[in-house]
């Protein structure tokens, strides 16, 4: 294996690896058009007249969010292709359909974000919500992309339990398998068409909500529980006991924490009750990630065999906490959510907790696939370069992330502040707090920040693509407590 | 070290998760059947198709301190009254096609969307339109073609979408309906259109 050492070798890696880092890649070139898109709509906030009538709003928007969920979940099954075969200690079984259904998957997406991009729109029928999209903010994907994603969801499934059940069943693959059949039950809640809007988001919450804030969670703790062990070296039985730990809080939260989706949807006043009381004990188990990490990493002394890995590890621990558990909070109870709700309250929390929950740790799992790409070598201290760009990228793409996140929690204030309380939500008081100075300062500071977070993108991608090139060095070895 | 302990313990965790998480889908599904009738269309917080037929007001609740839907005489959209069956068509083509437009993408609809444009809850009932009796045309008019309508002072303008003159009557229809669903006062302190006689 010396031989390859510092070059990108796929003989570096195993079955499930290879088709791991097909899915990373195009889970950065999503991740590179979410932010693309993201900054032509920020953008349009300030320069309404950009490209008004060819890619309006409504365009961008949707391919900014739709490529969101498509390279995270794109990074989850990479993510779980990559340990499948270390954790099972078995082959992929169907690794000749995963690629097959990698390509028919790739396919549809590019299929599908064509005709965002070139039909945008059809005419009020039953076949513009098979064929272009279904107008469903996050679940827009045409009908005909739903089932394709069903039936690939469906070969992953198999891929990893059949794989599981003839290798070695761990802790982890048990809570993995189930989150997987709960992750794609829920998405066939969100294949009907119905008139009536209040059963429409009743069922749409099922899918948005108990993906983000129940199986994605979920999800992201099994792939923290692996990452641990690799790059800390901590114990299977400590990080599996967490796992079920955080997966009690999780879903015991989570679960009914669904209800603060529920108060002004048209569903019953108890719901206030639920919602409210479910969603505020949400951030318990992000809590309990940051003591989990921290405390793993500071009983090793922070010695560990990947650097960047270890720290976009526990920025995710952190990002998850503030994002999804601390900002989430703030608007969650009733009282305030009636001020809030749908107001750029919902983006600050959205960008934080997305890219805190979950960008992260992705952003982790490709380090980490960066270093067995060339042959396993070192990726602890002492980096040509003092490993600046991978610094400097996890900071411009935080910095730029906080900066944006604040910038708009600003502009919500203002606008919960004038547009609700003062005006009375009208559109007369919705506008007036659009063009009140606070809001468009908020804005451009938004815009801003995120020039600075695709400057970090651009540095990720660049170090990603160079990080360990002719390096010599072995891995660090961690002691494996297993 | 003690790793005796029960609450240390794999096993107890493990059990704690499965109970955990399978009481509280129990429980979400019996609240899901509870929820379910109540916001079924023709129930008391979510009208009947029908309800275009009426006038929609947004009043004061003394009890629950918050703005309730109202819905008042007769008062037909484009002055013909339509059946249960006609209604819910002609709500269902609207509601179509604000999916098949994108509307959620700029716009809110119950407070959920994108944060570009209104909230579309009580687009009705909105001041924007004036007065009540020239309300419905003007509607239909700026859905069909926005771009030269007035907007704002931002220059922030809805697109031409190409829609038709049926299906913006539709969407008109939708948008009455969804502003008689009791949304617990939601939008909060709303001021609504004149409606007096």
């Amino acid at each position: 294996m010396a031989s390859t050492m510092g070059r990108l070798d796929s003989a570096n890696l195993n079955g499930g690896q290879k088709l791991a880092v097909k899915y990373f890649m195009v889970a950065a070139v999503l991740f590179g058009a979410q932010i693309l898109f993201g900054l032509i709509s920020g953008l349009q906030y300030l320069k309404p007249e950009l490209f008004y009538g060819v890619l309006d709003f409504s365009v961008n928007r949707m391919v900014h969010i739709n490529a969101l969920v498509v390279w995270l979940l794109y990074g989850f099954l990479g993510s779980v292709y990559w340990m499948l075969e270390e954790e099972s200690q078995h082959e992929v079984v169907g690794l000749k359909l995963g690629n097959l259904i990698f390509w028919v998957l790739t396919s549809a997406v590019t299929v599908v974000v064509l005709v965002y991009l070139l039909v945008q729109v059809g005419p009020g029928n039953e076949t513009s919500l098979w064929l272009i999209h279904e107008g469903r903010e996050y679940i827009e994907a045409p009908r005909w992309a739903d089932i394709g994603i069903v039936v690939s969801v469906l070969v992953f499934f198999y891929n990893v339990a059949a794989t599981f059940s003839k290798g070695r069943y761990t802790g982890i693959a048990g809570v993995l398998v189930l989150d997987l059949l709960a992750l794609f039950g829920l998405y066939l809640a969100g294949m009907f068409y119905t008139p009536n809007i209040s059963m429409d988001q009743y069922w749409w919450w099922w899918v948005i909500h108990l993906w983000v804030e129940a199986t994605w969670e979920v999800m992201v703790a099994c792939i923290m529980a692996y990452g641990l062990m690799k790059v800390l070296g901590v114990r299977r039985k400590i990080v599996e006991t967490w796992l079920y730990i955080e997966v009690a809080l999780m879903f015991g939260s989570g679960i009914l924490g669904l209800g603060h989706h529920y108060f002004w949807i048209g569903t019953p006043e108890y719901w206030f009750t639920i919602g409210g009381l479910f969603s505020a004990l949400e951030p318990v188990p992000l809590v309990a990630m940051v003591v989990h990490a921290v405390f793993d990493a500071g009983a090793r002394h922070a010695k560990n065999s990947n650097h960047p890995t270890m720290a976009w590890l526990i920025a995710h621990a952190f990002g998850n906490f503030f994002g999804a558990g601390v900002w989430g909070f703030m608007h969650t109870l009733p009282q305030i959510n009636l001020y809030t709700h749908g107001t750029q309250w919902s983006a600050s929390h959205g960008h934080l907790a997305f890219f805190g929950a979950y960008a992260t740790i992705i952003i982790a799992f490709f380090y980490l696939a960066a270093q067995r790409w060339r042959g396993g070598v070192w990726m602890s201290g002492e980096l040509p370069g003092n490993g600046w760009k991978w610094k400097w990228a996890l900071a411009l793409l935080n910095v730029g992330m906080i900066g944006m996140t604040v910038a708009l929690l600003i502009s919500g204030y203002e606008q919960s502040q004038i547009e609700r309380a003062i005006e009375g939500s009208s559109w007369i008081g919705y506008f007036a707090a659009q063009a009140h100075p606070w809001f468009v300062q908020g804005m451009w500071w938004r815009e801003a920040f995120g020039v600075v977070f695709t400057l970090g993108f651009a540095l990720l991608v660049w170090d990603l693509l160079t990080i360990g090139k002719g390096e010599k060095r072995a891995m660090q070895e961690v002691k494996s407590e297993e | 070290m003690a790793t005796s302990q029960w609450w240390s313990s794999e096993s107890f965790w493990r059990k704690t998760a499965i109970w955990v998480t399978g009481g509280s889908m129990v429980i979400l599904i019996l609240l899901t059947m509870d929820t379910l009738p109540k916001i079924s269309a023709g129930s008391q917080r979510v009208p009947a198709y029908s309800a275009i037929n009426h006038r929609i007001e947004y009043k004061f609740d003394e009890a629950r301190h918050v703005q309730v839907p109202v819905i008042g005489q007769e008062e037909p959209l484009f002055g013909t009254k339509l059946s249960e069956a006609e209604a819910e068509a002609l709500v269902s083509h609207g509601k179509m096609t604000v999916q098949a437009k994108n509307c959620m993408n700029c716009h809110t609809l119950l407070g959920n969307g994108a944060y570009y444009a209104p909230d579309l809850t009580k687009a009705w009932l909105d001041q924007y339109w004036g007065s009540s009796d020239i309300r419905e045309n003007q509607m239909v008019e700026f859905i069909k073609d926005p771009s030269n309508k007035l907007h704002n002072s931002l220059n922030r303008r809805m697109p031409n979408l190409g829609v038709t003159d049926e299906e913006a009557r539709a969407v008109v229809a939708f948008l009455k309906w969804m502003s008689a669903i009791d949304t617990n006062g939601f939008p909060y302190n709303f001021k609504s259109i004149q409606q007096e006689n």
